[in-house]
């Protein structure tokens, strides 16, 4: 394996996608994505229904033509090549395994079209099998797998090519949970081994997190945001980004002061003064949104410090506890304000059986960092 | 509430074993036992199975009939003859078949129906009457001889009527729709995303078609084939109003026996022996049809 680590030359787009278009009769599917792949990265595609992520990798793969725009993979233009003829490789979201061939038939198809003779292909049908753990099933049909071996088929059938790029459609979708979280890391192990540059496309956002060396969260055929996974959701750019990945709590209000110690913005819908730190296009007036992720925020019964002295409270608010669910490793709290509105916030449960854990309607006081609230303009 | 559910099950079940029973083992059985016969002057015109001799019965097993069959070249040409015939329509059938009904599964949603309809349509019309028109297509001054002689393609008429290609031409024309409609189901089912993962793995659509829609195919075409084949090995109808008159199909033959010759036995012995040559096929096509099953879940 020759493959060059992602990290070597960060700068080099393996796959560029510019101006890239898709319209269906009037419905524009992908419009305008601009996007570059790094040689061997884990590139996910995040998106809810209907945003666009499957079209863009149809697209990758060959199977629709773009309205407008550019593929270029490794520095060649993809436009008028067919997907038979493509350096791509696809893993489908129902693994599209045929059902008349054995595991080895399925894995040694892509082989056989490139005309290998019957002794490479079956020495490479067996490399393949045996990295996805698959090898002592090659006789065996589709039908008499379970879900996560018939993954693992299609993964080694995507991959027995040594594809420049390999394109994953919802790859973890059909798998139990369990199996889901041990399979992902599997994924990035055979990447990493394989050196093989992965697109994955994804609705689950967990998946997105923990599989991708970058994300693109798409909207509306539009790509929102781009970056590493805790750029995302730390920094998130928008309001959809901050609303899509995660749960948060989103508070609209207005900047009264940008001085050089942060932001302070005022919100009538959270009834307190937020401090935040600086963010390049806020300006004094101006409507902004505070996001506040609830990991972030603190519950407890006492004031705290800094809500102790006079004038209007910074970054704490009072509430009374509406709802708890707990959830084993953690618990939500729906905390309505006093301004009225609901903040939901989550607690780990750090000690087994705590002594006297907050009761459905006591009231509370919820304050977080200073540099927690991330403060978005669009 | 036990009874009443376990009684109905029993009726539901009952009704297709009883006619079944009724209306084609008894008949078989009938049918089988006077081919063991031999004919004779009287009603009915063939000897009894058991004569009673000295008080007590006497099976008479005679294999006369089936001997006959063996012994003269009339019957064994018209079996050949009449395999031929049905192989070679069978796959004229599928040649023009498969290529519809894959268009029609291809097709879209909205006018699947409309194209399902006018392959249908043609049994609208009595089975009799259509293969009566293409007599006046085929016959010497029929309409395609007089169109081709108009246009000066040729001189004098061609004789298509009474040869085996109008033979041909009236099986596939009458059985067609017996290959579309099961090829139809099957190709209807298939997953489009196999032909893309297919694509995806460098085959080329005439390749991938090849590689992966055929072989799934394969349930479709046997059912069709069977449709037409097993039918036309015993067609009557179309070779004698199309057909040849110096080789005639085995249905023909046995419809000669029994109502020319009035030789029930040897009729017998002549359908006994059709039924043979096709539960073959049949067989193979029900083992086929349970793989089928056992994959599909």
């Amino acid at each position: 394996m020759n493959a060059i680590p992602a990290a070597a030359d960060p700068d080099s787009a393996y796959v560029r996608i510019a101006n890239l278009t898709k319209r269906f009769g009037d419905f524009v599917a992908v419009d305008d994505v601009s996007l570059d792949i790094r040689r061997g990265e884990i590139f996910c595609l995040l998106g809810g229904s209907g945003s666009g992520k499957t079209t863009l990798l149809r697209m990758l793969a060959g199977f629709e033509l773009p309205s407008a725009g550019t593929i270029r993979i490794d520095g060649a233009d993809m436009s008028a090549i067919p997907p038979y003829e493509r350096p791509v490789n696809m893993m489908f979201q129902s693994y599209a395994l045929f059902p008349h061939m054995s595991v080895e038939k399925n894995v040694a198809f892509g082989l056989e079209q490139e005309g290998l003779g019957r002794e490479q292909i079956r020495r490479q049908v067996g490399e393949i099998l045996d990295i996805v753990k698959m090898g002592g099933f090659g006789a065996r049909k589709p039908h008499q797998l379970s879900g996560g071996q018939r993954q693992r088929v299609a993964l080694a059938r995507a991959l027995v090519k040594r594809p420049k790029l390999l394109l994953l459609d919802e790859p973890l979708a059909a798998l139990d949970r369990k199996l889901r979280e041990h399979t992902q890391f599997e994924l990035i192990n055979i990447q990493q081994r394989l050196g093989v540059t992965f697109i994955v496309v994804t609705h689950d956002q967990e998946e997105a997190m923990t599989l991708g060396s970058r994300l693109g969260v798409m909207n509306h055929g539009r790509i929102a945001q781009i970056g590493t996974p805790s750029d995302i959701y730390e920094s998130p750019a928008t309001r959809f980004v901050a609303d899509f990945i995660g749960s948060v709590n989103m508070f609209e209000g207005r900047v009264s002061d940008d001085g050089a110690d942060g932001l302070r913005i005022d919100c009538t819908e959270l009834g307190c003064t937020v401090r935040a730190p600086r963010t390049a296009s806020c300006t004094r007036g101006a409507t902004v949104w505070t996001a506040i992720r609830p990991e972030k925020i603190n519950i407890s019964r006492q004031p705290p410090a800094a809500a102790g002295q006079p004038g209007p409270a910074e970054n704490a608010v009072r509430g009374t506890v509406r709802e708890i669910a707990y959830m084993g490793d953690m618990s939500v709290y729906l905390v309505q304000i006093d301004s009225g509105s609901m903040m939901r916030v989550t607690l780990p449960n750090v000690m087994r059986g705590a002594e006297r854990p907050i009761a459905r309607e006591e009231s509370v006081w919820l304050s977080w960092h200073g540099s927690s609230p991330v403060v978005l303009t669009e | 509430m036990r009874l009443t559910t376990a009684s109905g099950r029993r009726l539901v079940a009952g009704i297709p074993i009883l006619w079944l029973l009724v209306l084609f083992l008894v008949p078989f059985i009938i049918v089988f036992r006077i081919s063991f016969s031999e004919v004779r002057l009287a009603i009915p015109p063939y000897t009894p199975l058991l004569t009673w001799r000295h008080g007590s019965p006497v099976l008479q097993l005679h294999w006369s009939a089936y001997r006959f069959l063996f012994t003269d070249p009339l019957y064994i040409s018209s079996y050949l003859y009449s395999l031929k015939v049905a192989a070679v329509s069978t796959l004229c059938c599928l040649g023009l078949g498969y290529p519809m009904a894959y268009a029609i599964a291809r097709s879209d949603a909205a006018s699947r129906p409309v194209l399902l309809m006018l392959i249908v349509l043609p049994f609208w019309t009595s089975f009799l009457l259509r293969v009566y028109a293409w007599i006046g297509l085929l016959k010497n001054n029929g309409v395609i001889n007089n169109v081709l002689m108009y246009l000066g393609v040729i001189h004098h008429p061609l004789a298509l009527l009474q040869t085996d290609f109008a033979v041909y031409i009236g099986i596939v024309y009458s059985y067609l729709p017996f290959m579309i409609l099961p090829l139809y189901a099957n190709l209807e089912k298939h997953d489009g995303t196999l032909l893309e993962a297919a694509a995806d793995l460098g085959a080329r659509p005439l390749r991938a078609f090849v590689r992966v829609t055929l072989p799934q195919s394969f349930a479709g075409i046997v059912a069709g084939a069977l449709l037409v084949f097993i039918p036309a090995v015993g067609e009557y109808v179309i070779p004698t109003l199309l057909g040849r008159t110096d080789q005639i199909m085995i249905g023909r033959v046995l419809s000669d026996e029994f109502f020319e010759n009035r030789d029930w036995p040897v009729a017998s012995a002549v359908a006994i022996v059709i039924l043979l040559l096709l539960v073959v096929p049949i067989m193979l096509f029900q083992r086929l049809e349970r793989r089928e099953l056992e994959a599909a879940r």
